[in-house]
């Protein structure tokens, strides 16, 4: 592979044994056997090959949003019209989505959130720190149910099962992605 | 010079009587009110909270069911909450959405303070600057006659339109407040089940 030095991603593969790093396309090969036709995100270098793959799949319609509240309520309008869908961001946009979250919470909607972490784990910018630390507590706080996972084959697991909780048992997840695996960024 | 407004009550029930199976989402407050009184129906799906949330619900709504026409009917304030929600609905440019802003210029929920829109931001211009197919501020019944015929039409994108209404408190018309029942009897009017 021919990858760019400067991309965090890269960072995060190299840190990985060959195996490992296979996790973001089996996370897609999960959400897609879950049935998920909708996706939408605030860009995070985490979620790059979901957003990537996702964007290249006629079957799947993405947004990509201004805010990670609107993703909240997106995915409510996708699973009122029949469809499932997934909202991916980073641990610093959960602060901003508590009383979206009161929508799926309230009316018992479905709802699949994948959180890449930081302020976690060899964190270079403290302002990163406060929401990152805050971001399981919050999310327990306004009535999701939140999954940790540390290894790539632990986040696959992770999502699939969740995938099911969520569209099959009207729960509303959110899976957390530890900063460990995401691996240091690089400037 | 005070421009002329109209009753937002009979705006409301123009555009609900001419819906043509149009699946409608409120945004919390008077809208909600607006729709219920207006004859509450399987078809509508009422916030009661989510503030800013209408026109995503809508946006998720309109890219599921590409085959009906969605109507989002909300206020000045809760629109002004999710003002990034117009980038957001231009870029995913759904051709089957239509944005109807019910503005009376206040904050009326909470003492008739006045919002943005009464300090001259314009949601018409705003929507065209995006990319909106379409958009108009309408302040007259008789138009509303208009865009009724209008929203009967196809459309190039998403379009947004911002009826100028009366500010005033009329009496209350209470949507269902449970959301879970309300989320059922919409997901189930569409044919699907529920947990």
């Amino acid at each position: 592979m021919n990858l760019d030095a400067n991309k965090p991603q890269v960072a995060a593969s190299a840190r990985l044994s060959a195996p490992a790093n296979q996790w973001p396309d089996q996370v897609y090969d999960a959400l897609k056997e879950a049935g998920v036709a909708h996706m939408s995100y605030v860009p995070d270098a985490g979620h790059t090959t979901l957003i990537r793959r996702f964007g290249a799949d006629p079957d799947v319609v993405t947004n990509v949003l201004t805010t990670e509240e609107e993703g909240i309520a997106v995915a409510a309008g996708s699973w009122l019209g029949g469809q499932r869908s997934v909202v991916l961001m980073q641990s610093s946009g959960v602060g901003n989505c508590i009383n979206m979250l009161s929508l799926p919470v309230q009316a018992r909607i479905p709802l699949l959130v994948l959180v890449t972490m930081r302020g976690e784990w060899a964190e270079f910018n403290p302002w990163q720190v406060p929401m990152g630390q805050a971001t399981e507590a919050s999310l327990k706080a306004i009535g999701l149910t939140v999954l940790r996972a540390e290894t790539g084959p632990a986040v696959v697991d992770t999502v699939s099962q969740a995938a099911s909780m969520a569209f099959d048992s009207d729960q509303q997840i959110a899976v957390l992605i530890g900063q460990r695996l995401l691996g240091k960024k690089k400037w | 010079m005070t421009m002329p407004t109209m009753d937002r009550r009979e705006a409301v029930k123009k555009l609900l009587d001419t819906r043509e199976g149009a699946l409608v989402v409120t945004g919390l407050g008077s809208p909600s009110y607006d729709v219920h009184a207006a004859g509450d129906c399987a078809d509508n799906y009422y916030l009661w909270g989510a503030m800013g949330g209408a026109a995503l619900v809508g946006l998720g709504l309109a890219q599921a069911q590409p085959d009906k026409r969605v109507m989002i009917i909300t206020g000045d304030g809760e629109q002004l909450m999710a003002f990034g929600s117009l980038a957001t609905i231009a870029v995913a440019r759904p051709r089957n959405l239509d944005l109807i802003i019910l503005d009376n210029q206040h904050f009326g929920e909470t003492g008739m303070q006045s919002s943005h829109t009464g300090h001259g931001i314009s949601f018409n211009e705003i929507a065209a600057a995006c990319g909106f197919a379409e958009s108009a501020e309408l302040r007259s019944l008789e138009e509303v006659d208009g865009l009724c015929e209008k929203l009967r039409r196809t459309a190039a994108g998403p379009r947004l339109f911002v009826l100028k209404i009366t500010a005033e408190n009329l009496p209350r018309s209470l949507p269902p407040r449970d959301a879970v029942a309300i989320k059922n009897r919409f997901r189930a009017n569409l044919g699907f089940d529920n947990c």
